[in-house]
Parts: C-alpha cells; structure tokens; sequence
C-alpha cells in the first residue's frame, strides 16, 4: 500500500477540535496514521489549501428503483448533459438523476466520499444494491424503508415491540440495509387505496393504530437494536402548509425516548416539512418556530432538503405527497409506483424558479434553519438529492450558509413576495469553513454513527478532500465565488488511501463499499412454516427468493450490531 | 430419487413465476410442479431441444463449421472493432448481468446498442416518457384491485398465471379470490352449451348465432355486484374474455378512440355521438362508472396497444385515463412485458446511460433516438455494418427487408439453440440457458428484481453468454490497443514503415 503525506494543509476536523492549524496528515494502508516515512511516502504539498474528510452525505438518491425510474422518465433531462467516455471514466448522463457512473464521479470530485441512499423499497433492495455497485469511489448504505410494513405495524398493533424488533432485525439483514426509514407513517398504508393520513392522530385504515404509534414504536425498536443512526423520518403531511405543527408534534412526540445522550430521532429534508400559513396563497416560513423549538430541545437532528433552483426530479416514497403535487397542476409527469405490503412512491419533474413566490421561499426556509438552528451538529447540509436540486449543487449551498452576499445575491433575484417574506435579510450568521465541515461530514458522520468517517483522527479511514481554499488569505465570505468554485471542484480526493482526483481529475477508479449492519438478536426472528405461509400471503415472492444474498454486492462492509432484544 | 429444488423462478414471461418445484434426476429435469404449460414446455423439455448448439461456429466458405471457442471469440472481436458502427441487439432472455457487460461492450466499440424492447412495449417506455405512469407492484393489485381491465393482452395465453398470481383468481388482503365463482360460471357455460348445441340441431341457424355474437354486449349485472371484477377488451374473443365477467368487443385499431371517449365520460363530459370504435356509448358509460365505484382499479395492456395504429400515443391515453380516475378513486396501469428480462433490460440500460433502449455511442457517450437508433430502423436504412444477436431471434420475427440488411454484414449470435438466427450467423457461439443452465438476475414486469436460480448443469463447454460477452470485451480492448499502437508507431516512423508496424 502506498503511503501518503499531506503536509502543511489548513486542516479542519471539527471531531478532533482541529480548526485550521496547519498540519501534517499521514496516511498508511487505507487510515490516518500518526506518521509516515517520508522517504517512501507520496509527498502532497497542500501549504495554502483546506484539508477535510472526505465528505459525508447522509441523504441522497443515488440508486434504486424509484431513482431509475426516474431516470427512464426524462430524456429530456439526459440530453442536455452527456458525460463522454474517457481511457478511466465510464460514459453516462446527467443532469438532476446522473447514471450511476456519473454519480460517483461528481461525489469524488466534490470530495465526498461517502453517501447515503435513504429510501430502499425492502422488496427493491436487489435491485438498489446492483445500482450502487455500480457507483464508484463512493461508499454507500441504504435505508429500508419500514414505517408502513404490515409485519411492523401489525406488531406495533399489537404492542409487541420485541417480536417486531425481531422482524426488522431479520428485514434489516436481509436487504443488507444500515436504518430505519419512516416515510410519512400511516399515510403510504392509505394511499393503497388512495388516501392518506393528515396528522399524528389519524387512524391507519385497517391497521388499528396511528402514526404516531408507529414513530414511537419504531424510534423504540430502534434503540432496542442499538442502531448506529437514529430513525430517519420523513413527516406526515410533508409539502403542505402549515405542516410545521405537524413536525413539531413529531419531535414532541420522541422527547420522552431522549437518556440525555444521544439524538433519537432524525428528521430529514425538514425544509418541506417547516411550511406556516393555511394556503398556498398565505405560504410562509415556519423556520423559527422549528429553529426554537431545536435549540431548545437536544433529541433532534435535521437535515435541510436546501432547494437550489434547478429543472430537477422529485422523487419520493411519499406516493399520496406526489400525487398532492400532481393535483397542483402544471406538471405533465407523474409517476405513482406502490410497493406491496411496504411502501409506495412517486415521481414528477419539477423546476424551482426564483420568480415563484412558494419556491423561493422554500429556498429560502432552507437556508433560515441552517442559520437559526445554534449548533452544527444538529443540523446537516442537503438538498434531498435530488428533491431540492441535485447533489453537485451544494457549493452553491455552502455559498448561500458562508456568505451573506452571497445569498443577498439570490434573495435580490427572487420573487418580490418572497424577498418580503424572507427571514435571511435579519440573519448575520456567516459559517465557517470548521462549522461547514461539520455540516457536511463530522456532523453527519456522527449523527451515523460511522465512528472511522468523518474526521481526520489517528485511525480513521483516509477518506480526505483538499480544496483550494487558503482562509489565513481569503475572506470567505466576501470572495465567495472562488470558493464555491473551490468546492465543487477538488484538488484532491483520497478515498481509503488512494488518490482518485487530482487537479480536479479523476486518477483512479475503485469500487466503493457497500456498509450494512448485520444486526443480531439476542433470540432470533422465528422462520418457521407460520412465518413462511404469511409471508406468502403478503408478498409475491417466495420467502427463499426475498433476501438480498451476497452475489448482489461487489465489496461489502458489515457490521455487527448486538441487539438488546 | 430425484432432487427436488423448490423456489425455482420461471425464466419465460415477465410474470417470473417463483414457486416452482424442479424434480431433477441425472442432470435432467423430470418433473415440474406449480409452473404453467409455457413454463412445461421449455424447463421441462424444451431446453433439452436436439437443436442445442453444443461448440462455437464459423462460416467458412459458406459453411458453418465447429471451431474452438478462442478462435470464435477472435474472429467475433475482429468483426465488431474492423466494424465502424456494430449494432447490439437482443439481451432480453439473458440476465442483467449479462446485459450489464453489454453496455460496456457497446460503449467500448461505439456501437448501436438496442433491447427487443424496441419491438414490444418501446412504445410503452415512450408513452411513460411522455406523460409518466401511476402503477404499483403486482402485490399490490393482489391485496386490493376490485376491478381488474386487460386492455388488447390475452393472459391466458401469454402470461398464463397472470390471473391465478397476480390478479383476479389471488387470495388477497382485503380482496378475495373470485375462483370459485369462475368454476360455477364454467359449469353454468357447460349446461348453456349444451342446450344451444341442441337448439342448433333442431334450428340449424349458425350464421345468425355468430354474427349475433360479434356485437358487443351489454354490460352484465354482475359488473356491480361488490367483489372482483374482470374487464377485456380486445379486438377478437380470446381464452382471457371467456373468463372475463365482461368482454367488450374493439374494432381493430379505434383503441385510441375508446379511451378518449371513456376519458370524457369519466371527466362528466357529454358525447355527440352514440358509437365510438364499435362499442355503444351507454355501455362505455356504465364501464366507466364501474370503474370511478371501484376501490382500486388496474388496467393491464398488451401489445395490442403498442403495436396498433396510434402506438405510442395509445398507450399515453390509457395511462392519462388512469390519471383521471385517479382524481376520482386509486387507479394504476401496467404494461405485461413479454420477455421474462426485457424490464431488466430497460433497467440496467437506464442506470448506466439514462436511457432504456434506441442507445447509441457512437459518440462517446450515450444518445437515445426510438426511430433512429432502434434495431430495425438502423437495419432497414442498412445504417450498421455488423451486427451481435444476444438471446433473441430477429431471423424469426424482423421484417424481411431488415433481416436482409442484416446479412449483407458479418453476423455474430449468441443463443443457446439453433433458432433461425443461429442458423444465418457467421460466428455463432452456444450459451447456456438463463435460469436453468445459469443462474443471474431478471426484472419482474414491475421491476422488481428476483434471482434465477441453476437447476442443472449444462452441457460440457458451453459457457454462459455473459462470459462469451466478457471475453469478446476483453479482446476488443486487445485489439483496439494493438491498432492504437500501430498508429503511434506510424507517428514515430512515417508512413514507410506500416507493414512493420505489427
């Protein structure tokens, strides 16, 4: 293995407490080691650059059925953004939903290194995880989608936690998955048959139970199973006004789970789900009353869902929310695809435009949050990719979050309604580059809870990003289009002690792992002719031929979780 | 004894059965239990076909003749590199992993790479691309569709436990079999026969009977009894309309027609006229009105839709009518893929290059063209100068005039058996039979992946298409860098030294 030296870089590692100095790291067989000898070692001269790991991105459609689908639907979208072949690189296309290729090459040159796939349909899981084989230079791990499966709700029914604790352990592994994804609790259940569930209380149909008996029954599951990451939710009633309410219940909802250590739940792409007002007309930003509520409660993450202006795709499992969005008028696509006994979607392209009062003003309920929530490590940099724009749009967000001229910029070109509206011209706060590589990879690394991720500590992975940012020179915030463009465009990226970009080039491809937990019960789940005759009463497929085997993962990384339960 | 191996998944249609119990003994199989009579005549004896090709060919004055399989890969590799625009087509009986390397292939030679999709339900993906589509997994329509449409598709005859599985003869959650009622229909029918057959002795009046019976019915009463229910329409009775509760007769190619007047009705419009496509506007009317009382409605279609006057745009009506009733109860939509991998297919294509099939490199990077780069368009304007036939048969099924321009440049096919194109190919490599001899994945009609299982070992030599496609990428690398070299070595000597060059 090749040793590697980076000397003399402006590193920020917010787990280490690291917050520019200038510093050495060594790399050796794939981690950050104390030192190298600089004899054999590659030299890398990074004097005058920022040095960060290797990005976490903890929310991002990048593989799955529904991304491809999404895929198939718009050529229209392709065409514009044709990705040629090179002697290293596989061709592809982009532009809101990348092939696969693409997809892995743009996170690199980011200098991400690590994504999560956050919505896997546990019937669909073969055909996610052939995907993200196909993503390189990235390591990747998926989220099951598991709040309206009928094994969990009926036990959650029931109040028989532990049995259900048992299922998704088994589910867990056998769709080699890394948490607990909650899409609008209740509500994908009704819209089998067309409806849907609009508060914490709403009765499921024929299940007997509430969402909010299934958030806390899953967000109790989920400790009982000593997971990494907390339950990922997406919130009932999620891109329809006034919902803030509903997602403080929620928060409300899982206070009485928190021991004072550790987050218990985490609520993704809250920008969609932080909307005041009784209207469409009255639309409005609920951020503060979001942003009050986090600051004063410690058991909650987030992450934004930052819209970024874009001709993008929305996509979702959330198929009654689409279907909302359809209803809307002016969209020509919509896809609806349910997933039997668990799950459901949906599709429709969608362009967020600054002369549209609601959109900008999402836009902008997204970036208040960032600035109004106090601590970093609560809140976390995303665009749902590729919900709110896609993923190589983020320099853009770090723009908006470490410079308020940036975002005046923006604000100055949105619609006359929104800028009225908009919260930002009272927000001050500029981040730093240390509060922006919390954000972007030791926050989220921690929020994970991928311990060798995210940071630049002895023994860590060495997963390294180095940008052409010098802050003892720049104003950041002043000259913010630099280092946007620094940003987006790495010099290098080392991914388990390889370089992969250099010069903001791809020099090396290699597959990236695929993370799952085999998560392990004290008494495991009973696969006996009772549970193999209901299974084929809920499914089409034949038990046997459920669970994603070995084959369908080219390099795997699996952690052992030893359950309480 | 033999082995009985159960879960084995059904490599045929896009239902991709998976319960079936393989009783093997010898390396053979013997007996096949749960599968239907398609799935009898390939896993239990189709495969075992006296025409199985057993070595790779190459014809040689004309002639096909057995050689090893490194001279065949050679020859195959020379003929797609010295080729300025191979087209790629096939892959749909083959499993994605296969068809994962062949958009590798394709790229690296800059090629036309195309699916059999192009010939089936390319017009679906079109329409999809077009206006989207509201569907669900096969489960689904299981546990809750009480009112089932199959719209110019015989399952009975393509897809033959389609009903049983999936739709109308499925123990669901909240909707139950309706098989028995089916039964006491059949026995019903029994005695009505009868009792015709002996009035038309008596009365010998055929020719009225029958013409009688070509004019669409009323709508029956148990159309709104509760429970589920089955629509057909189609142009001509099939085996599906007998088991249907209702069947509306279409006169051919006025689907388009139907649809837009059923969406009018259903939308609450008026309608000036009292027939649309040979079917009376009351009975549309009271169809739609079963359908907008319905819990949850799915239409299937088949290849009637696709392949009629109006293609395409027959399919985005069908799926825009399910958008309206959306507004009004759940409705979904589904095409019934034919090939038990063609949703593969489109997939794997889909997530490496964008696009589900009509994809072209030429180039160097993925351009996607339904009508330019699709197999028979290129083939008919003899557009491509060599050609690579993976598990299909165009010999068989492609119109004369691109089968011609097809032969008019080297040929190369992979199939495991002698089928028409085999027989016409220049180089012809045997291959294993996908999901019996080789195990991979396939796509369901919903898409959703299941693996193939091995259930016997196949012949000796015989290797799997995707190692054969491997093996062909790996020498066309070989020999694009030798020509590559030989270029360099040109720059360095002039242009003297080309005969030296190699």
């Amino acid at each position: 293995m090749t040793e590697i030296l980076i000397k003399n870089g402006f590193v920020f590692d917010p787990t280490n407490k690291i917050d520019g100095q200038k510093m050495d790291i060594a790399i050796k067989d794939g981690r950050i080691v104390k030192k190298v000898n600089e004899c054999n070692a590659q030299i890398i001269d990074a004097s005058g650059l920022t040095v960060m790991a290797g990005g976490v991105d903890l929310h991002s459609h990048i593989a799955g059925s529904e991304v491809n689908l999404g895929r198939m639907l718009r050529p229209d979208d392709h065409v514009k953004d044709a990705v040629r072949k090179t002697a290293l690189t596989r061709s592809g296309t982009g532009y809101s939903i990348p092939s696969t290729y693409v997809t892995g090459y743009r996170y690199s040159k980011m200098g991400y290194t690590s994504v999560m796939n956050p919505s896997m349909a546990a019937m669909k899981a073969k055909h996610a995880h052939e995907e993200l084989n196909d993503i390189p230079l990235i390591d990747k791990a998926s989220f099951t989608l598991l709040g309206d499966w009928w094994f969990a709700l009926e036990n959650i029914a029931k109040d028989d936690l532990d049995e259900c604790a048992r299922h998704i352990a088994w589910m867990i592994r056998a769709t080699r998955s890394y948490a607990i994804k909650i899409v609008n609790p209740g509500g994908l259940e009704s819209w089998g048959f067309g409806r849907n569930v609009h508060s914490l209380d709403d009765q499921v149909p024929n299940f007997g139970l509430t969402p909010r008996d299934i958030i806390k029954g899953l967000a109790k599951v989920n400790t009982m199973l000593n997971m990494p990451h907390t339950i990922h939710l997406h919130t009932n009633n999620l891109g329809i006004p006034g919902n803030y309410k509903t997602t403080i219940e929620t928060m409300q909802a899982l206070e009485s789970f928190y021991k004072g250590d550790k987050p218990v739940g985490h609520i993704t792409h809250i920008q969609f789900s932080s909307f005041a007002g009784d209207n469409w007309a009255h639309f409005k930003s609920g951020a503060a009353e979001i942003a009050n509520y986090l600051n004063a409660h410690n058991h909650m993450t987030i992450d934004i869902g930052q819209v970024t202006f874009a001709d993008t795709t929305t996509m979702t499992a959330d198929g009654p929310f689409e279907f909302s969005l359809y209803e809307l008028g002016g969209h020509n696509k919509w896809v609806n695809s349910d997933v039997e006994t668990e799950a459901s979607g949906g599709i429709i392209p969608f362009e967020f435009k600054r002369k549209n009062a609601v959109n900008a003003i999402q836009w902008s309920i997204g970036l208040e949050l960032s600035l109004m929530v106090k601590d970093p490590w609560k809140v976390f940099m995303t665009t749902d990719h590729p919900n709110g724009g896609p993923f190589y749009h983020y320099p853009r967000v770090f723009a908006w979050l470490y410079s308020r001229k940036a975002r005046e910029a923006t604000l100055k070109n949105c619609n006359k309604k929104a800028q009225k509206k908009s919260l930002l011209p009272t927000l001050d706060r500029e981040y730093t580059l240390y509060e922006l590589a919390i954000i972007t990879r030791a926050g989220t690394a921690k929020a994970l809870g991928l311990k060798d991720k995210g940071h630049l500590g002895i023994g860590a992975e060495a997963d390294v990003a180095i940008y052409d940012i010098n802050p003892e020179t720049t104003d950041i915030a002043q000259n913010y289009k630099p280092v946007r463009r620094a940003f987006g465009n790495a010099i290098y990226t080392i991914k388990d002690g390889e370089i992969v970009v250099k010069d903001k080039e791809i020099v090396a491809v290699r597959p990236g792992r695929t993370i799952w937990l085999d998560v392990q019960t004290k008494e495991p789940c009973r696969i006996d002719d009772e549970l193999k005759s209901k299974f084929k009463k809920y499914w089409t497929i034949e038990f046997d031929n459920y669970p994603v085997t070995d084959h369908y993962i080219k390099v795997p990384e699996k952690i052992g979780i030893k359950a309480s339960v | 004894m033999g082995k009985i191996i159960k879960s084995v998944v059904c490599p045929i249609c896009g239902c991709l059965c998976d319960d079936l119990e393989i009783t093997v003994e010898n390396n053979e199989i013997v007996k096949m239990k749960n599968g239907c009579a398609v799935c009898e005549a390939k896993m239990v004896h189709g495969y075992k076909s006296e025409e199985r090709i057993l070595e790779p060919h190459i014809r040689k004055n004309g002639k096909l003749v057995p050689v090893s399989m490194d001279e065949a890969i050679c020859k195959a590799a020379q003929i797609l590199t010295d080729a300025k625009y191979p087209l790629l087509f096939g892959w749909t009986s083959s499993s994605s992993e296969t068809q994962h390397v062949g958009v590798e292939l394709a790229e690296e030679l800059g090629g036309a790479l195309d699916n059999c999709c192009s010939v089936c339900h390319g017009p679906s993906v079109m329409a999809i691309q077009e206006i989207g589509i509201p569907t669900a997994t096969l489960g689904q329509i299981r546990h809750r569709a009480d009112l089932i449409v199959y719209w110019a598709c015989d399952p009975w005859s393509s897809h033959p436990r389609h009903v049983e599985r999936y739709t109308a003869f499925t123990e669901g959650r909240f909707e139950k079999s309706e098989f028995k009622g089916y039964v006491q229909k059949l026995k019903a029918q029994a005695s009505q026969k009868k009792v015709a057959l002996t009035m038309r002795r008596t009365q010998v009046r055929y020719q009225q009977a029958d013409s009688q019976a070509a004019t669409v019915e009323a709508p029956p009463q148990s159309l709104i009894r509760a429970g589920r229910k089955m629509v057909v329409f189609d142009v001509r009775k099939t085996m599906t309309a007998d088991v249907a509760d209702y069947f509306v007769k279409v006169e051919p190619n006025k689907d388009y027609e139907i649809f837009g007047a059923m969406r009018c009705l259903a939308l609450d419009q008026e309608l000036d006229v009292d027939v649309v496509g040979g079917v009376p506007v009351e009975y549309l009317r009271e169809i739609v009105n079963v359908m907008v009382n319905a819990e949850f409605g799915a239409i299937f279609f088949g290849l009637g839709l696709t392949q009629s006057v109006g293609r395409f745009r027959n399919v985005e009506i069908a799926i825009a009518l399910t958008r309206d009733l959306n507004r009004k109860t759940k409705f979904v939509v589904s095409p019934m893929r034919g090939h038990f991998n063609v949703t593969g297919a489109n997939t794997v294509f889909a997530w490496q290059t964008g696009y589900p099939f009509a994809l072209d490199f030429s180039q160097g990077y993925p351009q996607y063209n339904p009508g330019e780069f699709t197999a028979n368009d290129l083939l008919r304007r003899g557009d491509n100068d060599a050609t690579l036939v993976i598990s299909a048969d165009p010999g068989a099924h492609f119109p004369k005039s691109s089968v011609k321009n097809m032969l008019k440049h080297p040929l190369i096919t992979i199939n495991p058996d002698w089928n028409a194109i085999s027989r016409l190919g220049d180089v012809v490599f045997p291959a294993q039979w996908c999901g019996i001899e080789q195990a991979g994945t396939a796509y369901r009609m919903d898409s959703i992946a299941i693996s193939l299982k091995k259930v016997v070992e196949a012949p000796k030599g015989v290797p799997t298409d995707e190692e054969i496609i491997r093996q062909i990428l790996e020498k066309v690398r070989v020999i694009k860098a030798q020509k590559t070299e030989k270029v360099e070595k040109l720059d360095d000597f002039g242009n003297k030294n080309i005969a030296g060059g190699n």
